[in-house]
């Protein structure tokens, strides 16, 4: 079971790649199936179940396209 | 305060300007306005104001643009070349419908001019005092007590309206000393609110923002034609003009600030001599008291000013070529003298003898 | 859906969110611009040291001008190079409020740098960010006051010639000579460590005004995609084979660092030997 996710917000992505380039799992690709409505193709996440919710991507969005959670225990 | 007191004109703005509620003075050393800013100097640290002299005067009107921004009255001045220098910011002022005061106490121009007292800034200060479309209030005080009252009008109007005001007034305005009667200071709380400012949000309101920024050309068009709403309003109530003589005057001298002083004498002289003379003395330069000229049943207008005719095209505007309009004017830091005024007086009253 | 499904059944909390102090505005930046990153640090400084209500930034003119809308706090557009102009008259108007420009380098270190200068030297007790990527970004690609020997833009084709356009500046280096300073430091964000690193720099400038330490800059070593023709990874080597070595990082001036509470004891100290300074002697 995956201890993190992310989400992408494709109106905000813009398809840099700066967040595949170090996310530590290497589970951040760009989508080049996708076009966004500005254009771009947005970053996916291509593994879910391995995002260890590390927030490495988030911290070098430019534009702030990525929220990332993580699971608490109860 | 109803008590007389005998001041220079450039500390009278000064003082004036205190009693408006105006605590934070950004300028920079320029002759003829010193004594405006040196008389700040003393006075606002005490008052628990600011008086900051900034490293140019494109600092100093930034400096107005942000503490006008930030809610608060504040003024700045200079003299012309200063002048050229700040209409950068006042552009930017009138763009972000800020307030504030901007003082000009003229010398003689172009570039570095003379220090001598000049009208010649009438052109920047009605047209052109920075890019794009807009204009501003201008006073040009006569005297040291309309120096004093006219700077405490300009607050008021600056903020009723939110735009930058201008006193146009003159070396030879700013070093003469009058007695004068001080307005009343100002209650600080009765001061208009300032919801628009940008002082801090407090959680309390979404963000204002102070720009003159519009990338989309509708909301740009539509911002100038709002502004311009706000300008009619402004020809409609804020019109000063001072007439004297005039009801039955065949040769009307139109003059205002200094050079109008100058012409009442020589109007007084006219009438001595039985000349039909009068004297037009336009107090704002801009809204311009067109409709007051027009009203005028002159045979004959003059126009007299302190530099190479710059008012008497305005004249000319407003009377539609149904009058004749002359100009007499000197520049360069040499005043006209009321007799070479009533020696022009005399030429055009005989002409209409003819 | 797959997420839902799993929120039904563990509990998460969010470890990365957008900060307060920054709306939700797709922003104008390019793809891969650094302004985005640190514009975040900024407003997360914000949000950290709770003052988002007190706050007003002054956005530059540039690629940054709009920035006004990005900003939650209250925001003024300055015009080009006046930011620390604006800045001093919002400050000297609300002494409590923290004021803060953010400026390129055109903006502060060109048209600017009188305003700059003299804010840093009278100690205005203010927060710069200044974002260094060597070029004009927003007019499409010019020569800058901080482009490199032999760097190639628009009105420089040939690369910038030192015989006719001299050199860079360095600015942080620049303004550590000036009394009325407390704090200096270069940073970049070409990494998450970097990215650490400048937030932790940008919190210390945005505390110093807080606690009335004095005047403050943050210099970040940027990249321009666009303009130098290169992907955002591209740009982020150039800039480390490049700028670095020309611009390189750290502390430039820290005055609680050397053991004084603010600008002004550190620029006392300094002043000893002079009578007139020190007020030792009569005026």
């Amino acid at each position: 079971m995956a201890k993190g996710r992310v989400e992408i917000d494709l109106v905000f992505c813009k398809g840099c790649g700066l967040c595949t380039d170090v996310c530590p799992a290497s589970i951040l690709k760009l989508d080049a199936d996708t076009i966004t409505q500005k254009g771009y193709h947005p970053a996916i996440c291509v593994d879910e179940a391995a995002c260890t919710g590390c927030a490495t991507c988030a911290l070098m969005c430019p534009d702030v396209a990525i929220a990332v959670f993580r699971e608490v225990r109860a | 305060m109803t008590e007389k007191v005998l001041m220079k004109g450039n500390e009278a703005i000064a003082e004036a300007a205190l009693r408006a509620g105006c605590r934070h003075f950004f300028g920079y050393p320029i002759t003829p306005q010193t004594e405006l800013a040196a008389y700040m100097a003393r006075k606002l640290p005490k008052m628990g104001g600011t008086y900051l002299q900034a490293e140019s005067e494109i600092a100093a009107i930034n400096m107005l643009y942000g503490a006008s921004a930030a809610g608060v009255r504040a003024m700045t001045s200079s003299s012309s070349p200063g002048i050229s220098l700040k209409t950068e910011g006042i552009s930017y002022m009138a763009g972000a419908d800020l307030p504030g005061v901007i003082v000009n106490v003229q010398r003689g121009g172009p570039g570095l001019g003379s220090i001598q007292p000049s009208q010649s800034d009438y052109f920047q200060a009605t047209r052109a005092m920075g890019h794009g479309d807009f204009y501003l209030p201008v006073y040009a005080p006569s005297t040291v007590q309309e120096m004093a009252d006219l700077t405490y009008v300009a607050f008021d109007v600056a903020d009723g309206y939110r735009t930058p005001v201008v006193i146009l007034a003159d070396g030879m305005l700013g070093q003469m000393m009058e007695p004068v009667v001080m307005p009343d200071a100002a209650d600080p709380a009765s001061l208009p609110a300032k919801p628009w400012a940008a002082s801090g949000h407090a959680g309390a309101r979404p963000h204002n923002v102070i720009n003159s920024l519009h990338l989309d050309s509708e909301k740009l068009y539509q911002d100038n034609v709002r502004r311009f709403q706000t300008y009619e309003r402004i020809k409609r109530d804020e019109v000063r003009v001072e007439t004297y003589r005039i009801e039955d005057a065949d040769v009307v001298v139109a003059a205002f600030g200094a050079a109008a002083r100058i012409a009442r004498s020589a109007v007084n002289a006219a009438r001595e001599e039985g000349i039909r003379a009068g004297l037009f003395r336009p107090i704002t330069l801009w809204p311009y008291p067109a409709r007051a000229l027009q009203e005028c049943r002159a045979r004959a207008v003059l126009t007299v000013e302190l530099n190479m005719g710059q008012m008497v095209e305005d004249v000319r505007l407003a009377l539609e070529g149904a009058t004749p309009v002359s100009f007499f004017g000197k520049c360069g830091g040499i005043i006209p003298t009321p007799d070479e005024v009533l020696d022009q007086i005399r030429g055009i009253a005989e002409g209409l003898g003819e | 859906m797959a997420a839902d499904e799993q929120m039904s059944r563990t509990e998460e909390k969010a470890v990365f969110q957008r900060p307060h102090a920054l709306l939700p505005v797709v922003t104008n930046y390019c793809p891969g611009c650094t302004h985005g990153i640190v514009e975040r640090l900024v407003a997360e400084v914000i949000d950290e040291l709770d003052v988002e209500g007190r706050t007003i930034g002054i956005a530059p003119v540039g690629c940054a001008v709009t920035s006004y809308d990005f900003f939650g706090c209250d925001m003024i557009e300055a015009a080009h190079g006046r930011a620390p102009a604006v800045a001093t008259g919002v400050k000297r108007s609300l002494p409590d409020h923290v004021v803060f420009a953010y400026q390129g380098d055109g903006d502060l270190a060109s048209i600017g740098m009188a305003e700059t200068v003299h804010a840093a030297t009278r100690g205005e007790n203010i927060t710069i960010i200044f974002i260094n990527n060597a070029i004009y970004g927003m007019t499409g690609g010019q020569m800058a006051p901080t482009s490199l020997p032999n760097q190639v833009t628009q009105t420089s084709p040939y690369g910038r010639d030192l015989d006719t356009a001299g050199y860079p500046i360095r600015v942080c280096e620049l303004l550590s000579t000036l009394d009325g300073v407390a704090y200096l430091e270069r940073v970049c964000v070409d990494g998450p460590k970097a990215v650490r690193a400048a937030k932790k720099a940008i919190k210390r400038a945005f505390q110093n005004q807080v606690d009335g330490v004095g005047y403050s800059l943050v210099e970040v070593v940027s990249t321009c995609p666009t303009n130098w023709k290169m992907t955002p990874q591209e740009a982020f080597a150039w800039m480390r084979e490049n700028m670095l070595p020309y611009y390189p990082l750290g502390v430039y001036r820290d005055v609680q660092a050397d053991g004084f509470a603010n600008a002004a004891e550190a620029a006392f100290a300094r002043a000893q030997d002079c009578p007139m300074a020190s007020g030792k002697a009569g005026r």
